[in-house]
């Protein structure tokens, strides 16, 4: 008898790990398998059963409902309030296009006869067959951004590092997921880590690096802890180490974990931290691809850009890029935050709209209050009102509407936000997170809170606006990366689709 | 007088040789690739506006000030950090970069006080106003105005309230200096510059001064900036310590120095300094200086001030005295390393023309003469072969005996920069130098030998370079004499000469030897650098002889990153040396006893010049105890205090009827002197230094002499009253005589050098702008010898009364007997000398860190405190010798170089106890015997020992006698001394001198 009971960060939150223990003192004889989740967060913990049929899945369970659910002989998917029927027919998840997280929720997660069995490691094999410019040439063709947030097209970046001579290269995933409201890099490695690995050695072999390191924030104990087993089980498998699966190809990965900069996520000061110096911005150029880690070429790529890459080598290409719009192409995976009703990972082809997105799938508000803002793309990412929910989810379309997909965070707020407060938050966030290299970010986020502050307090409110968006045109312009750059776009795009909360009239 | 502007254009010098073709605002402009588009912009004369930029530091890109758009791209990137390409077009103006700019000043402005302590030293106000904006319209900012400033530094003051957090501070700190001191504390708004958590006095900051230096506003400023003011004019000039011999714009307000600043176009430091050399000047106008002279008839006498003319009278009536009743020879000087070349080339003049004898010594006796004798006799000339520059070019580094980052600090920064590019570094020192392990480098082998087994040890790794293939064979066929490598060959091939070997007496594993010597023959750039820990030994000349043996088997001559380079002790030991100050050469290393050398002399100067070697400083110590010497000329040395055995050196002096100092401050030295004549600091001279790179810097007057004379003038005046007239308008004309003498300073002249900022000698038709690099398509002397270096381990050794071996050397603080640095605030790091040792010997004599010990040998004792340490290993101690107090010669022995009598400082066996009595008590012991004998029988021994001789040794001993001696203690030697006493091969050298005549 197998049980499925996630150990997932977000399922352990809300109690999986007493569900799980529930189960074993009614009958220690089931084989209880933590998977990862299946990303339903509002089903957690999400119980499922394995019965000749198929998983039989119950949620969200709590350790109080264990002993109904075994008088409701829920071991042979008996009938209990909790009964969601087959997880694979749950509509949510159904309908939903996991490409990259196929495999999350589903196997478990240290188990590499489970990840063989579920397609792992094809990918690996069929790159181990090809040479570095077929494999180059088959992520280019596959339209894979940069999960990231960036959307730089994977294929030229790993062109670019497999074309610089060097005698050592590196593979860096940034795993630093510090967004607010993002947690895909957490659940991929905690619920199928092995995708990453298997992701990373492809890169290796693609560029010619032997190296791989993993940037892992410090926040995330469980997918440190889950990763580095599995490293461990894949050197002892002989993936990983000197011979990859037998081959010439050598190629290893060791994890560095972050110390809680969320600067630390931009690439280059990633690399400044992963050097053992202090998380600060290093200017472009050089690009990292050339003169990177330790001044070596490296490929810099998100765990979901890479976690993407063995299924693109597994079924190809054009199986990939049939997905999506235009040139976002494949699947991106979403995560709904904030005060919504269903919140987790919907994995769809590019395209889906804002509206289905946050109605269909998200069901609205937690709080069932009306639906006022929704920012996407984490603390810098912009604010959308209703009236753009038919904004198509692609990286040109949000652009085109004044935002920016970043790393797929989709935060939910209903009317009682104020955009003003949200705008000052953003400018504060930039404060405290700021490297302090650029002027712009480091002092103009501080300007930038105390300026918005008195526009709440109603202070000269269209002088303090016309020095705000001043402001905000310098940090765009002016700042040395992403951080300050972006941080104008929540602040911008408050003041654009939310005019009256920055009236100076007090609410 | 103006002042003198250095144009500072953003980023550094781009490397390649390419050039790329572009545009900048409708100019077209060729640079080389790589070059910023700042740094292409100022050279076509457009000043893009910056604060984070300074070409010392690489581009960094923070302050968003120098913003720019190029044609096709979206972006505004800094002009610093964007490199040019071919056919870009830039625009450094227009209304979007003018809105960028002014928004990001209006933030500086909202953090930075509106008006600045410093004026215009800070620039963010100037750069302000030539963006077009004053002040900014946010409102009662958070700002960090009330900050509170950090004078913890004696030299130097840190107002965060003024900090704009560019970095340029931190980025020296790392870049230029290495020490990496200063970080970024915090994030975002509250990033603040720190002493990394502590104040600056406390941090591990070195006080080199790259940050104040590099700092764009007032937040680090000299002091004396703020307390004597802006300065209003700038004047070109050479440090006056170490042979690094960095060049300074002396900035002045009328009289006053206000700061020195390194000249980023000094050819040494490139715009860097130590805290020495930008800080530790205040002993020039010290309240100690003595400005007028004195005398006295005896020294237990008070001093009378009086009159130069009296003074002068004086002092030639009484040598006239000396010389009228024990002869010619009875007097003698010594010329000074910290002295121009000007200023020392007439003191050799004086002695050799006026006073008619060769009685001329200098204190590189007792640092470098061995690396004269060394590299003299294996490549033909006295000199280090590279210029500093050439170290970044290294792949391995050999650094023995030497403690850069203390004695030679801004070299040390160099040497850093290798070293953290890639080249792996070994280190060859019984102690635990920082080079070893420091912040960014470490050392790949560290050979922590014995003190007294150098020879030993380079041996080692010949013998395994040798004996593993690792030979050079075509550089080595190509360029070194054949007979003499093949015979070096079998020599060192010889297993006497292996790692396993000598591993019980240099205590080096021999498998890390073996490692060593394999890294540095399989260099692709091999370089050695080493300093007074090869010379200071009773084998000195034979280590240095090793290593030029070492770097020619391994084929490291010739080239950039490679070569044999002496660390020079003083600012001016390599052109003391050069001006003919030792007793056997005549300027440009050209032996006294060669006719046509000496006819150039005697034709310009209208004199006979003695054909035979005058005394050595050892050997007119040991004349005045015969009484044959009564008389000496002493130029700025203080060899009461720095020469070894100070019980001698006292005993010597007091035997003395007229000893005249001429010095700064009264010193020990003085303490027997009869004649005070006030000497000149640096900032009052007119003249020339050579550094260790036989770089010849200008030395220019930045303020009148204090004593209202320059000091060759006191030296000619002396001349003159003692019969021979001498007298020079200017330190040109001395270098138009020395250039008109010597053929390697032929093409030198004050004119040249103004022209040119400095020359690396050899100067003349075949290379009339100088020499940065010698021995490039052949050595000097023709072929390179190989000599032969026997290990003969020192006499002094361990015992049971003196179980242990005592080593001295130098702090960074402190400079030598410290004349200089102890009247300076640099006393704040180092106020007395301490000595090091190891917790096993402590224990072992039940001494605790910060007690006082006693120190003593077998020539006396003295008193100072311990500190316990894992920087020397069991069995070795060591400490400075910057303080009188502390008497660290009066434990130091007679012994010395077998070649060149270099006193053995680096070797002395001794033994410590705990002591009840603080210092101040240190114990001369009595000298008597006829100390001269003694010496003789010693020092022919010696050069039998030690000569490299295949067959005859005899011969080659009395050449070596016949060369160096005079003919006196040649007298002495054959005549008074008990032939039993001397080795065999002494007494057939004497055969031979006796049979040829042409000696005598």
């Amino acid at each position: 008898m197998k049980i499925y009971i996630p150990g997932d960060s977000a399922a352990v939150s809300v109690g999986a790990d007493e569900v799980a223990a529930a189960i074993a003192q009614m009958d220690s004889s089931i084989d209880i398998v933590r998977n990862g989740s299946r990303g339903a967060l509002w089903l957690e913990t999400l119980v499922e059963v394995e019965t000749p049929d198929g998983r039989i899945a119950y949620g969200p369970v709590t350790a109080g409902d264990v002993e109904a659910l075994f008088e409701a002989d829920f071991l042979h998917g008996g009938f209990h309030p909790l009964l969601l029927g087959k997880t694979d027919e749950i509509e949510w998840l159904a309908s939903q296009d996991r490409v990259t997280f196929a495999r999350v929720g589903v196997i478990d997660p240290l188990s590499i006869d489970d990840y063989r069995a579920h397609g792992g490691l094809i990918g690996l094999r069929h790159a181990l067959q090809l040479s570095a410019e077929t494999l180059i040439n088959e992520i280019t063709e596959s339209g894979l951004r940069g999960r990231g947030g960036a959307g730089f097209p994977a294929g030229i970046k790993w062109r670019t590092v497999a074309q610089t001579y060097s005698d050592q290269k590196y593979i860096c995933c940034n795993a630093d997921e510090g967004d607010s409201g993002t947690f895909a890099d957490r659940m991929l490695i905690e619920g199928d880590p092995f995708t990453l690995i298997e992701g990373m050695t492809i890169a290796g072999i693609a560029v010619g690096a032997t190296q791989g390191i993993v940037y892992l924030r410090s926040e995330y104990p469980h997918a440190i802890s889950t990763l580095q087993k599995a490293i461990d089980i894949a050197r002892k498998s002989d993936w990983l180490g000197d011979r990859v699966l037998g081959t010439a190809v050598s190629f290893d990965i060791s994890i560095r974990v972050g110390a809680g900069s969320y600067v630390c996520g931009e690439e280059t000061a990633m690399l400044e931290s992963i050097e053992g110096k202090r998380g600060v911005v290093r200017a472009k150029p050089p690009l990292p691809a050339i003169e990177g880690l330790f001044a070596k070429p490296t490929v810099i790529n998100n765990v979901l850009t890479l976690s993407t890459v063995p299924m693109i080598m597994a079924n190809g290409a054009s199986a990939y890029k049939a997905r999506g719009v235009g040139k976002s192409l494949g699947t991106q995976v979403f995560q709904l935050g904030g005060n919504i009703a269903r919140g987790g990972i919907v994995e769809k082809a590019f395209g889906i709209t804002l509206g289905e997105l946050v109605n269909t799938y998200g069901g609205g508000t937690l709080s069932a209050r009306p639906l006022r803002a929704v920012q996407i793309g984490g603390p810098l990412g912009a604010y959308f009102s209703t009236v753009q929910f038919d904004t198509s989810m692609d990286y040109e379309s949000l652009i085109a509407a004044g935002g920016m997909l970043g790393h797929g965070g989709v935060v939910v707020f209903d009317e009682s936000v104020d955009l003003a407060q949200q705008a000052k938050f953003a400018m504060e966030f930039c404060a405290l997170e700021s490297c302090g290299k650029c002027t712009p970010c480091r002092i103009g986020s501080t300007r930038g809170a105390e300026t918005i502050d008195l526009i709440i307090q109603g202070v000269r409110v269209e002088e303090n606006k016309k020095l705000l968006l001043d402001l905000c045109e310098v940090m765009t312009d002016g700042s040395l990366c992403a951080m300050g750059g972006l941080t104008p776009l929540p602040v911008k795009s408050a003041m654009i689709n939310f005019p009256s909360d920055f009236n100076g009239e007090k609410k | 007088m103006t002042m003198i502007f250095e144009p500072d254009f953003g980023t550094p010098p781009s490397q390649k040789s390419d050039l790329v073709k572009l545009e900048i605002d409708g100019r077209e402009v060729t640079v080389a690739a790589d070059t910023s588009i700042m740094r292409a912009a100022l050279q076509a004369g457009i000043d893009i506006p910056k604060l984070c930029s300074t070409d010392r530091l690489k581009a960094f890109g923070s302050c968003r000030l120098c913003v720019i758009q190029v044609d096709g791209r979206n972006a505004t990137p800094s002009s610093c950090t964007t490199p040019v390409s071919q056919g870009m077009k830039v625009s450094t103006q227009s209304e979007k970069l003018d809105r960028i700019r002014k928004g990001v000043m209006e933030l500086y402005l909202s953090d930075h006080p509106t008006e600045c302590a410093t004026g215009d030293e800070c620039k963010v106000h100037g750069v302000a106003k030539k963006i077009g904006i004053s002040s900014s319209r946010y409102t009662n900012p958070e700002t960090h105005l009330g900050l509170t400033k950090d004078e913890s530094n004696p030299y130097f003051t840190f107002d965060s309230t003024e900090c704009i957090v560019c970095n340029r501070c931190v980025r020296a700190c790392d870049e230029v200096q290495g020490t990496f001191a200063l970080t970024i504390e915090n994030r975002g708004f509250e990033a603040r510059v720190s002493s990394s958590g502590t104040s600056f006095i406390e941090s591990e900051c070195v006080s080199c001064g790259a940050c104040v230096q590099a700092c764009p506003t007032g937040a680090l400023t000299e002091k004396t900036l703020l307390t004597i003011g802006s300065p209003t004019s700038s004047v070109i000039t050479t440090c006056a310590y170490c042979g690094v011999g960095c060049s300074f714009k002396a900035e002045m307000r009328g009289d006053e120095v206000v700061r020195m600043v390194p000249l980023k176009s000094g050819g040494a430091n490139e715009g860097h300094s130590c805290v020495k050399g930008r800080f530790a000047y205040g002993y020039a106008t010290h309240s100690d200086r003595i400005t007028q002279p004195m005398i006295r008839n005896a020294i237990t006498d008070p001093w009378k001030q009086v009159s130069w003319e009296e003074a002068i009278s004086f002092a030639a009536d009484g040598l006239k005295r000396i010389q009228s009743e024990s002869g010619v020879d009875a007097i003698g000087g010594i010329t000074s390393s910290r002295c121009t070349n000007e200023e020392v080339f007439v003191v050799q003049k004086m002695i050799r023309a006026a006073f008619g004898n060769n009685n001329v010594d200098t204190c590189a006796r007792v640092c470098h003469s061995p690396t004269g004798y060394g590299l003299g006799q294996t490549f033909g000339t006295s000199a280090g072969t590279q210029d500093f520059e050439s170290v970044q070019h290294s792949d391995v580094i050999m650094l023995i005996g030497a403690n850069p980052t203390s004695a030679h600090p801004v070299f040390a920064s160099r040497m850093k920069q290798a070293i953290r590019k890639g080249a792996k570094l070994i280190v060859v020192d019984p102690r635990v130098i920082p080079l070893v392990r420091a912040p960014g480098v470490s050392a790949s082998h560290h050979l922590q030998l014995m003190p007294g087994t150098n020879v030993a040890v380079i041996n080692a790794l010949a013998h395994v370079i040798a004996t593993q293939g690792l030979i050079k064979r075509e550089f080595v066929e190509a360029r070194c004499d054949a007979q003499s490598f093949k015979e070096w060959e079998e020599f060192i091939s010889r297993s006497e000469n292996s790692p396993e070997a000598s591993e019980s007496s240099t205590r080096v594993p021999a498998a890390l030897i073996r490692d060593a010597a394999r890294l540095f023959a399989e260099a692709e750039n091999g370089s050695i650098y080493y300093g007074l820990g090869v010379t200071e030994h009773s084998q000195g000349s034979t280590m240095v002889m090793g290593i030029a043996n070492l770097a020619m088997a391994t084929g490291n001559i010739g080239r950039k990153g490679v070569g044999v380079n002496p660390l020079r002790g003083q600012n001016n030991v390599q052109g003391s040396c050069d001006m003919g100050s030792f007793p056997h050469e005549l300027p440009g290393y050209r032996h006294i006893s060669n006719p046509d050398t000496r006819k150039i002399f005697n034709d310009a100067w209208g004199v006979e010049l003695q054909a035979r070697p005058g005394m050595r400083i050892p050997n007119m110590f040991d004349a005045a105890l015969a009484g044959q010497y009564r008389g000496i000329y002493v130029q700025g040395e203080d060899i009461a205090q720095s020469d070894p055995n100070t019980s001698h050196v006292h005993a010597a002096l007091r035997a003395m009827d007229m000893v005249i100092v001429q010095d700064l401050f009264l010193n020990e030295t003085s303490k027997f002197a009869h004649v005070f004549l006030p000497g000149t600091s640096f900032l009052e001279k007119d003249g020339t230094f050579t550094n260790a790179e036989r770089r010849i810097n200008r030395v220019r007057p930045v303020m009148k002499s204090k004593t209202g004379k320059s000091e060759f003038e006191v030296t000619c005046d002396l001349a003159t009253a003692m019969g021979y007239p001498m007298s020079y308008q200017n330190g040109a004309e001395i270098m138009d005589e020395i250039a008109a003498t010597t053929p390697t300073f032929a093409g030198v002249s004050f004119a040249k050098l103004d022209e040119l900022g400095s020359i690396q000698w050899p100067c003349n038709s075949s290379n009339p702008e100088g020499t940065p690099m010698m021995h490039v398509d052949k050595f000097v002397r023709g072929e390179g010898k190989f000599m032969k270096t026997t290990y003969v381990p020192t006499d002094e050794k361990a015992t049971r009364k003196y179980p242990l071996l005592l080593t001295t050397g130098r702090v960074l603080s402190q400079y030598n007997v410290g004349a200089q640095t102890r009247r300076t605030s640099n006393n704040i790091w180092h106020s007395e000398d301490i000595l090091d040792l190891h917790e096993s010997d402590a224990q072992l004599r039940g001494i605790a860190d910060g007690s006082w010990v006693k120190l003593s040998s077998r020539v006396g004792e003295t008193i100072m405190k311990a500190r316990i340490t894992d920087e020397v290993p069991a069995g070795v101690v060591y400490t400075t010798f910057h303080f009188p107090e502390s008497g660290a010669n009066v434990i130091t022995t007679d012994f010395s170089d077998w070649a060149t009598n270099c006193p053995e400082y680096k070797v002395t066996a001794v033994e410590i106890s705990p002591s009840l009595k603080a210092p101040g008590a240190m114990v001369e012991t009595h000298i008597d015997g006829d100390v001269q004998l003694e010496s003789i029988i010693r020092m022919a021994n010696q050069i039998a020992a030690n000569i490299p001789a295949g067959n005859a040794p005899e011969i080659q001993v009395a050449h070596h006698i016949v060369q160096f001696w005079t003919p006196e203690m040649i007298r002495r030697l054959r005549e008074d001394v008990d032939q039993s006493r001397l080795m065999p091969d002494v007494v057939r050298a004497i055969e031979i001198t006796l049979m040829t005549n042409q000696y005598l």
